[in-house]
């Protein structure tokens, strides 16, 4: 369904580097929760992508190694090819990371005005709960992968109790998966 | 933590980079596990309490909060030099990986079996991601016990963004704009008094 690694549509990319460009503000919380609009976008409204090519890029991007954000390079990918996955990626990151800098920095040189330590110090509770919510949508279902629950579990008690390297629990449930037993 | 010897730096960009590409390539399904195992635990560039402050700044702007996360610590040590090279480092080699394992993945698709074992290896390490995720916020709570709200309050409003996104199905933004308002307006007063009280011990 894809189209070749080296396919020359530069139509295609300006579609999908604009459409990222316009969504890249909106991504309050990471670029997963604009998923739902990049499916009526990309799948429903232009057909750039199959609904299979759409779910897969996002699994993937879920299990392979990098920031999340990775998957709306696949869907360029899938798209356009090569040049599909690094203008969509620059549209999704060009907007945000200008406007994170420049906030960032505003912040930093006013890091002892009482407002921003109000800000920091009200917020970071909020954020411990929401990053909770973000491995808690994450987790396998109890009642239909019991075994991969109790796997995530383990490992939520691993990486809170004990210093063990994170990459050994990777490849463990890598082994695990592939043999099935979870 | 009590644990907390002098923090260091990176000697220069070179290192920078290289440290971001090295913790990206490490974070399976998601990188704040190895952000806070790399830059707080074992390079020690950041205490634990920054690391989950400048998370909270990183989540309320739009952009992928670890991205974002790596502009920030970028900018502090080196300027804006530093937060691209950051960044570079957190997308550029993963990128090419994913890339690379997607057209893999694109020629296997004539081969069942390996695709089977491929997804079902997928499915174990969509598994763990969840669990990194769940242990390293555990672990970032940590610091909340000195914070300037208390503990009980931080576990208060921790569970109740909890509750918001998961039970009640909120919009980040909502929760945001709801409890993350009233929880920076109320740090706001107690701060202001705690500076009023330092201030005046004459009266």
């Amino acid at each position: 369904m894809s189209v070749p690694a080296w396919s020359w549509s530069p139509e295609v990319w300006w579609t999908l580097f604009g459409h990222f460009l316009a969504l890249s503000l909106m991504s309050i919380g990471g670029a997963i929760t604009l998923v739902p609009d990049m499916h009526r976008r990309l799948v429903q409204d232009s057909a750039l992508l199959s609904d299979a090519d759409f779910t897969g890029a996002i699994a993937l991007a879920q299990a392979a190694p990098g920031p999340n954000v990775l998957f709306v390079a696949l869907m360029g990918w899938y798209a356009g090819g090569l040049g599909g996955a690094v203008v969509s990626m620059v549209g999704i990151m060009l907007p945000s990371t200008t406007l994170a800098l420049a906030v960032s920095r505003w912040v930093s040189v006013r890091r002892h005005w009482l407002g921003v330590r109000a800000f920091q110090a009200g917020m970071t509770p909020v954020t411990v709960g929401l990053l909770l919510a973000t491995g808690w949508h994450l987790m396998p279902p109890l009642d239909g992968q019991p075994r991969a629950w109790g796997l995530a579990v383990a490992v939520a008690l691993l990486v809170w109790r004990t210093r063990i390297r994170l990459i050994w629990l990777v490849l463990a449930g890598a082994a695990l998966g592939a043999l099935g037993v979870v | 933590m009590a644990d907390t010897p002098a923090l260091a730096r990176p000697a220069s960009l070179r290192e920078l980079f290289i440290a971001f590409t090295l913790l990206a390539l490490q974070g399976f399904g998601g990188v704040i596990a190895v952000a806070q195992r790399e830059l707080c635990e074992r390079r020690r560039w950041l205490d634990a309490r920054e690391f989950v402050d400048m998370l909270a700044s990183a989540q309320v702007l739009p952009g992928p909060n670890v991205c974002n996360l790596s502009l920030m610590i970028g900018d502090r040590f080196f300027g804006w030099r530093g937060a691209l090279t950051a960044l570079a480092g957190m997308i550029l080699a993963p990128m090419a990986l994913m890339l690379l394992l997607a057209w893999g993945l694109g020629e296997a698709s004539s081969l069942p079996h390996a695709q089977g074992l491929i997804r079902g290896a997928l499915g174990g390490i969509a598994a763990v991601a969840a669990g990194q995720i769940i242990g390293t916020v555990l672990k970032l709570s940590a610091p909340l016990r000195e914070h300037e709200l208390g503990w009980p309050a931080c576990l208060g409003l921790a569970a109740l963004a909890l509750a918001l996104v998961v039970h009640w199905r909120w919009p980040l933004v909502q929760v945001l704009l709801s409890l993350g308002a009233a929880a920076c307006l109320v740090s706001y007063a107690l701060l202001k008094r705690q500076a009023a009280r330092q201030a005046g011990p004459q009266a």
